[in-house]
């Protein structure tokens, strides 16, 4: 299976190809140890979607990617470079979306956008940009008259204007609502197409099933499981739930051969199977169960 | 393909100058769009200045009014609040609204940030004494400074709001956000104008007092300005007998000093709560 060998091991190299490449990292915050051990590599090219719950250390993990947090044991490699050597040149090839954006600037839209441009060698047409994230109607607006789902556009659009090699995307779609999150996965679907590799953290499962090209399940500071998303934690093989109504109580059943299990009911009820599903395990089913059983 | 040719295409980082000019051009705008921040800052001393020069119009001696010594205190007031207020506040505000920490994250060179900063400090600085000039001049009859009292007004003025655009800068590290940095700020600087010779003659004030606010950079840029604005006969009145600009620029570097160290030491770009 190739989502297992994708997987480096705890004393491989770092990868010289890989866009993010990281070995043994481990990061304590007095006694506490947010980050234990991890190991991964992100692809060029790719989304990478980091799952796990509040405390697991998604986001101090992708802030030592970021450079701003030094690291207490390990190896890391950002686009080539440690991060915690941090160049300009370096920063200059990525995008930063913080799980908070900005406070209440004085600026306008295009402004913002604009002085952000200012620091990058080879920035995107601000005007362009805000045309990508749909912002171009609001451009001589101050952000704090934007709505949320806007404010975080142009959050994006300042990741994005320095044209990023690497955009770091931190709980992009918090707060949402669902269409406004459907017009912000296809923005980001046209930045993959653009070759943006992305490191996207969420609590969305779906988000991360729309998106990801693999995903990446954080317990407890170490890396729980990485794989596309169809096949986390077995759940391709996994056994299917088939459930149905006879003689007025729901019935289920579980079994790794739904089709044959469905033909004989279908024998038996000489028509129409009463209720009739049949379920896969869900990612929201896999993940729960995986930071179920880290956290006995 | 695109991902290679997006890789190709760059190019050199963007002249530090170039950065310099775009950051200083984003503070004034930060600041004169800001209604709260021009009302406080630049507003404050005017109207401070309009109601003190109506009521408090008497004579001081050798034919100098009230009016004429306020003028020297309210101007260093002005620039305390261009600098040490302006920079605690504001920079606290952007160190807990997380701009600081987006900007850590840029390749914006570090210095662009503290550019922009003195920029802005400067325009509102130049502005406040440009405006309180003019109504001192128009409707309170203030004489103006003559021939090398200019050039002592520029020193008082420019060292003042170095150190105290240091020592804001400082400040703003220790507060939590903007709202905390302006509630222990604000009346500080209040109590610091009391008895700094600003609302009141300096040699009114109890000698305690005085030994105190001489600990702080607003007595001496008060009284580097009397210099300025007052007749040399006056300066008998002072607690030294003399205006003690010798003394003035050696306080007001010292402060430049210590500001300077406390911000390398003490400067973040990220609140210390997060992680």
């Amino acid at each position: 299976m190739a989502a297992v060998a994708d997987r480096p091991r705890p004393g491989d190299p770092l990868d010289p190809d890989a866009a993010i490449s990281i070995r043994g990292l481990a990061k304590r915050y007095g006694a506490f140890t947010a980050v234990d051990g991890l190991d991964l590599d992100i692809h060029r090219g790719e989304i990478f979607a980091l799952l796990g719950p509040n405390g697991a250390g998604k986001t101090t993990t992708v802030e030592i990617c970021e450079g701003y947090r030094g690291r207490d044991a390990g190896e890391v490699r950002v686009l080539g470079e440690d991060p915690a050597d941090g160049a300009r040149a370096w920063k200059a090839r990525l995008g930063i979306v913080l799980q908070s954006g900005g406070g209440d600037s004085q600026l306008s839209v295009r402004e913002l956008v604009r002085a952000q441009a200012s620091y990058y060698p080879d920035s995107r047409n601000p005007d362009e940009v805000l045309e990508l994230v749909g912002l171009t109607e609001k451009a001589g607006v101050r952000s704090r008259a934007l709505s949320g789902g806007q404010r975080r556009r142009l959050d994006v659009a300042l990741g994005i204007v320095g044209r990023p090699t690497l955009l770091f995307l931190d709980e992009p779609t918090t707060g949402f609502d669902p269409e406004a999150r459907r017009q912000f996965w296809s923005l980001i679907r046209s930045l993959r197409d653009l070759g943006t590799t992305m490191l996207l953290t969420t609590h969305y499962l779906d988000e991360a099933e729309a998106l990801a090209d693999r995903v990446g399940v954080i317990t407890r500071g170490r890396l729980a499981a990485v794989s596309v998303p169809s096949a986390l934690g077995g759940r391709e093989t996994a056994p299917a739930v088939v459930s149905w109504t006879e003689g007025g109580a729901r019935r289920t059943e579980a079994t790794a051969t739904p089709t044959a299990f469905v033909r004989d009911l279908a024998a038996r009820f000489d028509g129409e199977v009463p209720d009739l599903a049949v379920a896969r395990p869900t990612l929201e089913d896999v993940y729960l169960q995986m930071i179920g059983e880290a956290g006995r | 393909m695109t991902a290679v040719r997006q890789e190709s295409g760059r190019t050199a980082l963007p002249s530090v100058a170039s950065v310099y000019r775009s950051r200083a051009s984003v503070e004034l705008k930060e600041f004169f769009r800001q209604r709260e921040s021009v009302v406080f800052t630049l507003m404050l001393p005017v109207l401070l200045l309009v109601v003190f020069g109506a009521v408090l119009d008497f004579d001081l001696g050798s034919g100098v009014s009230f009016t004429q010594y306020f003028m020297a205190g309210i101007i260093a007031a002005g620039i305390l609040g261009a600098s040490l207020q302006n920079m605690a506040i504001s920079i606290a505000t952007e160190r807990s609204d997380g701009t600081l920490k987006h900007l850590a994250g840029t390749p914006m060179p570090k210095s662009a940030f503290f550019v922009g900063k003195v920029v802005q400090v400067l325009a509102v600085t130049v502005a406040i004494i440009a405006v309180l000039l003019l109504i001192g001049v128009v409707f309170y009859g203030i004489d103006l400074p003559s021939g090398g009292d200019w050039l002592t007004f520029a020193w008082v003025a420019g060292l003042g709001a170095a150190a105290c655009t240091l020592l804001g800068i400082a400040i703003s590290s220790l507060a939590k956000n903007g709202r905390s940095a302006s509630a222990t700020v604000t009346p500080f600087a209040l109590l610091l104008q009391f008895i700094s010779g600003v609302f009141f003659q300096f040699s009114e004030i109890p000698t305690w007092m005085q030994t105190f606010a001489s600990f702080f950079p607003l007595k001496w840029m008060a009284q580097g300005l009397r210099s300025v604005f007052l007749p040399d006969a006056l300066a008998a009145s002072e607690p030294a007998g003399t205006w003690e600009l010798g003394r003035v620029a050696l306080v007001l570097a010292l402060w430049c000093v210590a500001g300077l160290v406390l911000c390398v030491l003490t400067f973040r770009w990220q609140d210390r709560g997060s992680r």
